[in-house]
């Protein structure tokens, strides 16, 4: 790192400058998760059963296809921004961390992405 | 790039002396990781169990809340499917606890955010609380799932 001037060395090394972005980004998913996972879980006790009919027939609602389509995405935001910390914390050989922050992108929007077009499926009835 | 020698480096456990802010600090990032593999795996499961039909929901729902009185084990197959019925079980259980866990570490990190909650006394009673307030959650959940 650097050229060897001590200039160079700490604009090497000092912050990204994305730090503040990504520690609000935090905040706002994790208060998506906490309204959204208590309405699900509250909508858990309130069904009759979760038996596949009960479940099917209410998730195919708007509203509830809708809260738990943002759920899933907005689970998903927030794990991948967790995680990341915790690959910035553990992975120290930069090739590696590039590599699990690339995986981790992946997974994330495609986990997402999965989650969301299977309620789409079960909200517009095509099972 | 190798790392410079004297940048400083996240906690470690083998580091930091026990304590329960040490603790429900970890115990947050365990959690949250336990959350964001097995947890969103278990959802994504569950939504395309959902959306592939009622054999489908069977299949998953036999799998991750199966029936631990009728669980067979006559031949290597079974008991493996068995275990493996057993593990899920318990996996969904650890998840649920899991999930009160870090609501409420995540809940005492908006507390800190503000700036309140450093002063060592109520720091250190609210974590030892905390995780305590987890477990009462976590069966009065599935208290008032299962017993309704």
């Amino acid at each position: 790192m650097g050229n060897g001037t001590s200039i160079g060395r700490v604009r090497g090394l000092g912050s990204a400058h994305s730090g503040a972005h990504h520690w609000l980004l935090q905040r706002f998913t994790a208060i998506g998760n906490l309204l959204l996972m208590t309405y699900l879980l509250v909508s858990f006790l309130l069904l009759p059963n979760l038996s596949y009919m009960a479940v099917n027939d209410w998730l195919a609602h708007s509203i509830p296809a809708t809260a738990v389509g943002l759920l899933v995405i907005s689970l998903f935001w927030h794990a991948k921004l967790g995680l990341q910390v915790v690959i910035e914390d553990y992975v120290h050989e930069s090739a590696s961390k590039f590599a699990c922050i690339a995986a981790l992108n992946l997974a994330a929007f495609g986990g997402a992405g999965f989650g969301v077009f299977s309620i789409v499926r079960i909200a517009l009835g095509a099972a | 790039m190798a790392p410079a020698p004297n940048r400083p480096t996240s906690p470690h456990l083998q580091i930091w002396r026990w304590g329960p802010a040490m603790a429900i600090s970890i115990l947050h990032r365990v959690t949250g990781t336990g959350l964001a593999t097995f947890g969103l795996g278990i959802l994504l499961w569950w939504l395309c169990a959902l959306a592939s039909g009622p054999d489908a929901y069977a299949s998953f729902t036999g799998w991750v809340w199966a029936d631990l009185g009728s669980l067979e084990w006559d031949g290597f197959g079974a008991i493996v499917a068995s275990l493996v019925r057993v593990a899920l079980k318990v996996l969904m259980i650890g998840l649920s606890w899991s999930f009160f866990e870090h609501l409420l570490s995540g809940l005492r990190h908006f507390v800190l955010d503000i700036g309140a909650g450093y002063e060592v006394d109520s720091n250190n009673r609210w974590s030892a609380i905390l995780p305590v307030v987890a477990i009462l959650l976590t069966a009065a959940f599935w208290a008032a799932l299962l017993l309704r």
